[in-house]
């Protein structure tokens, strides 16, 4: 693990676009991650701009999903995983034992790859998130589902049967809804990790048009594994390899002309 | 040159030789097999028909109105007998409330703890022991009741007599606590980790996804693990005959000696009923009268959790 | 247009975390009360008996006097039991089971018979010995005997039985059959051979502990009558009988404190059998699990 870091020096990483004039949202430094004795992280550094998408790909099993769900200590739901580093967001280190994770989560949101909504109705879905964090007032909650909803493009085709368990939704509609959940605690960064990747490609239309318009205004980290995606929807796009960052630029000069050669190869599809 | 017949030439010669015992044998194995299935039915037949003949008899000799309205169970009585179930019915509803009043937190708690927080590890030591606290004979729980719950209790309550409701009901609660405890932690683990994660990933505690996410989805599989904790307790013989007494009184009074159901039947077996005497069909006649609520529990238990099941 | 205000958000997460804090400390307690509960039994009740437990007290028949009384009627009586029930209710319930996964088709005969187990396993105790007192007792004149405790047990304790040995036959994998089917075995050499051995350890497993459950069940017995003061040994399957928890019934039921204590001592014995058979259970579990 030492000698890992070693040949790696820290002059040796400058993947970082130029960013003078934007501000950045969350910090990742020297980032290391273990499942038991596997490592699944390899000294990521990384800055993630606010107010805009930024793509990560690289083949299955890169850890991708592993680096996303740490930036809101998803991943430590898993007892055997060991961290070490530090992630800054909005300047404070967040692995601090000391930082809440309840309050982290309300400011980092997530998406899942799955649709995963509540076995509730879908009123009760977009309002558990307001009323857990103490928003108790029905017309409070009434006006913060209405606009969830409509951020997540879906209030019109459930605007009728809000008191529906959410079940009887589509695929893509559950989606949606769960973008809708997470945007009713009004969070400043949206993890998505693949949230296409379980729909079909009018849905998955949806969704992308959705999160073309959230990135006004939220700080959108979006995992997928399909590079179209990436190219149509992120400004900046990071590359993963084996649990390393390869290379992270804006996504045009990504697709265009990668700077590295392994992410050439991956996106001109001779592996992964 | 020992070879001369080749492997397929072989199994050719046997077949023949054994065709015809294989036939019959392929033909008659299902159909014992199909017995012994079948001797799960019969049974149940033979539970049913002898309740209804033995009680039939009972009937005969003792009015239906006289045994649903009649508030008093005084078979001993020579002159007067009286034969009303209410007393060892009410007997019987105390002991199981009691018994649910001490199970559903502590089995519901349980199942909270090893399902939405334990880790791994705590897990696969807790359940086990769990499971021994299952496997221990009524007969056991029994003894504790009388010589260390009943005596521990007249510390706090002076006036509870040495036979009562409240000590069995207490130790049968504390019997039915691993079957409310697994089965509704079986419900809790059908809610799928996802759905846990989609909670915590908006800023849950672990708490608030226990309560407001995972509790109202397994609700219905919890439900039916009461009920058929309630049906168990209801069925429980051995503690109740130690450690409640023999008095049949229609009431909720849980510090004095009442007699359940079960009770009452292991008196009569105990003692010498002559065959044919009406005290002999009365136990046939509490019997059913057991089998049917039991049932109705076990039957009703199955239609929540059926029903109400959530497709995740 | 903002709902949601960061600091009263910043204040609330403070004490919700409290809250399930101190909840989870209470969960916590409540599981380890159950334990506590176990471990005061088991403390109770070997400080109770453990000193009247002696070689005698195996050897001796039950006795008036308390210093004299042993369990060697109802230990006896309990292994006769045992060797009645058990190969009855193993081989009714195997091949149940068999049937039940084996050659049963899907119909509404077959869903029939499952239900009918499954709620035959809900079934209180005692109602089974109303029915051993009918028919085993009474109407096939087997009298109090050992023969009828025997298979009033075995049905109490089949369906337990069926259901752990249909879960055995489950976990046996398709291929395996298949390969069987692949080489010109017949239905039963497929079984015979390939499901059943590969079933086998699930199936004991599950057969002692339900053999154990039958071991601490009082009721049923005493409703078919069984003695509880006996001084003898059951010599056939006809003889009258005691089990160990009617013995400790007896004792418990005895105005003396002096028999409370042999009733302990009773209950250590029984404890014992108990655990020795559910060890036997894990080990054999534990053993042949690895195997797929
Ligand atoms: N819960 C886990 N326990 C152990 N190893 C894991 C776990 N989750 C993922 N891994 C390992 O970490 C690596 C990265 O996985 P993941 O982050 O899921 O990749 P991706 O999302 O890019 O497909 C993989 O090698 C995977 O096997
Ligand atoms: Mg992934």
């Amino acid at each position: 693990m030492n000698t890992l870091m070693k040949s790696k020096p820290l002059n040796q990483n400058p993947i970082q676009p130029k960013q003078e004039h934007k501000k950045t949202v969350i910090e990742v430094n020297r980032l290391n991650l273990w499942y038991g004795e596997d490592q699944a992280l390899k000294d990521i550094h990384m800055n993630i701009p606010e107010n805009k998408a930024t793509a990560i790909i690289g083949p299955s099993g890169c850890g991708k999903s592993t680096f996303i769900k740490t930036l809101n200590r998803m991943v430590e739901l898993i007892p055997t995983v060991k961290i070490t580093g530090n992630i800054f967001y909005r300047e404070k280190n967040i692995l601090d034992p000391k930082y809440r994770v309840e309050e982290l989560r309300t400011r980092v949101g997530m998406v899942f790859q799955k649709p995963n909504p509540f076995p509730k109705s879908i009123y009760e879905n977009v309002a558990y998130g307001p009323k857990i964090h103490g928003i108790k007032k029905k017309k409070i909650l009434d006006e913060i589902v209405e606009k969830s909803l409509r951020d997540a493009a879906i209030w019109n085709e459930v605007k009728d049967r809000l008191h529906e368990n959410a079940y009887g939704l589509s695929g893509g509609q559950q989606q949606r809804l769960c973008i809708a959940r997470c945007l009713a605690i009004e969070p400043d960064v949206i993890l998505m990790d693949e949230p296409t990747s379980a729909l079909d490609p009018i849905s998955t239309l949806k969704v992308e048009e959705l999160v073309k318009k959230l990135k006004e205004n939220y700080s959108i980290i979006i995992v997928t594994h399909n590079m179209q995606q990436a190219a149509r929807i992120s400004d900046q796009t990071a590359f993963f390899l084996n649990g390393e960052l390869v290379e992270m630029d804006h996504t045009s000069k990504v697709f265009s002309n990668p700077r590295d050669k392994r992410t050439e190869d991956y996106i001109t599809g001779r592996f992964g | 040159m020992k070879k001369h017949l080749s492997v397929s030439e072989l199994i050719q010669q046997n077949k023949q030789k054994s065709r015809a015992f294989a036939s019959i044998r392929e033909k008659t194995i299902p159909f014992i097999l199909f017995i012994c299935a079948v001797i799960s039915v019969f049974t149940t037949l033979g539970i049913i028909f002898t309740l209804l003949f033995e009680t039939f008899t009972f009937f005969n000799r003792v009015p239906f109105i006289e045994f649903i309205t009649s508030k008093e169970w005084l078979p001993f009585f020579e002159s007067d007998p009286s034969y009303g179930i209410l007393p060892l019915l009410s007997g019987t509803l105390v002991v199981a409330v009691i018994a649910m009043v001490a199970a559903i937190p502590l089995g519901l708690t349980a199942a909270i703890y090893l399902s939405e927080y334990a880790s791994e590890r705590t897990k696969r030591t807790l359940k086990p022991i769990l499971e021994v606290l299952a496997g221990i004979p009524t007969i056991v729980y029994g003894f504790f009741a009388l010589t260390f719950v009943t005596p521990l209790l007249q510390k706090f309550i002076p006036d509870l007599s040495f036979f009562n409701a409240l000590s069995p009901g207490i130790v049968v609660g504390i019997m039915i606590i691993p079957m409310v405890a697994s089965l509704s932690e079986d419900a809790m683990n059908a809610v799928p980790n996802s759905i846990r994660e989609g909670a915590l990933g908006l800023g849950a505690t672990r708490f608030e996804v226990a309560f407001k996410i995972v509790l109202p989805a397994a609700l219905s599989g919890i439900i039916a693990s009461f009920v058929l904790a309630i049906s168990r307790a209801i069925g429980e013989t051995m503690i109740v005959t130690i450690a409640g007494g023999a008095t049949p009184t229609l009431g909720f009074d849980v510090t004095s000696s009442i007699q359940t159901m079960t009770a009452y039947i292991v008196q009569v077996s105990l003692g010498d009923a002559a065959y044919g005497s009406t005290i002999y069909y009365s136990i046939y006649a509490v019997g059913i009268t057991l089998f049917v609520f039991t049932l109705i529990m076990n039957l009703l238990a199955q239609y929540i959790s059926k029903k109400f099941r959530e497709a995740y | 247009m903002h709902f949601i205000n960061r600091e009263t958000i910043q204040k609330q997460t403070k004490k919700r975390m409290a809250v399930n804090h101190l909840l989870k400390t209470l969960f916590f307690a409540a599981t380890m009360f159950s334990l506590l509960v176990l471990a005061v039994l088991f403390y109770r009740i070997f400080t109770q008996g453990f000193e009247h437990l002696s070689f005698d007290f195996l050897t001796n028949f039950a006795s008036r006097k308390p210093e004299e009384a042993g369990i060697k009627a109802a230990l006896y009586g309990t292994i006769w039991l045992m060797a009645i029930t058990g190969p009855i209710s193993i081989v009714l319930g195997i091949g149940s089971a068999i049937y039940l996964e084996m050659y049963a088709k899907q119909s509404r005969f077959t869903r029939f018979i499952q239900t009918n187990i499954s709620n035959l396993a809900g079934v209180p105790s005692i109602v089974f010995g109303l029915l051993g007192l009918t028919v085993f007792v009474r109407m096939l004149e087997m009298g109090r005997s050992v023969l009828a405790g025997g298979l009033t047990m075995s049905l109490l304790i089949l369906p337990i039985i069926v259901v752990a040995a249909q879960e055995a036959i489950r976990a046996v994998p398709q291929e395996l059959q298949e390969a069987s089917y692949g080489m010109g075995a017949t239905k039963w050499q497929t079984i015979w051979r390939v499901v059943l051995p590969a079933a086998l350890p699930g199936m004991m497993t599950g057969s002692i502990l339900a053999l154990s459950r039958a071991v601490g069940e009082t009721a049923p017995l005493i409703v078919i009558g069984a003695l509880s003061y006996v001084a003898f040994v059951p010599d056939s399957i006809w003889s009258g009988f005691t089990v160990m928890p009617i013995q400790i019934y007896n004792w418990t039921g005895r105005p003396q404190e002096a028999f409370h204590d042999i009733a302990a001592a009773g209950i250590i014995v029984l404890l014992a059998l108990l655990i020795l058979m559910n060890s036997i259970a894990v080990f054999i579990r534990n053993k042949f699990s690895k195997r797929h």
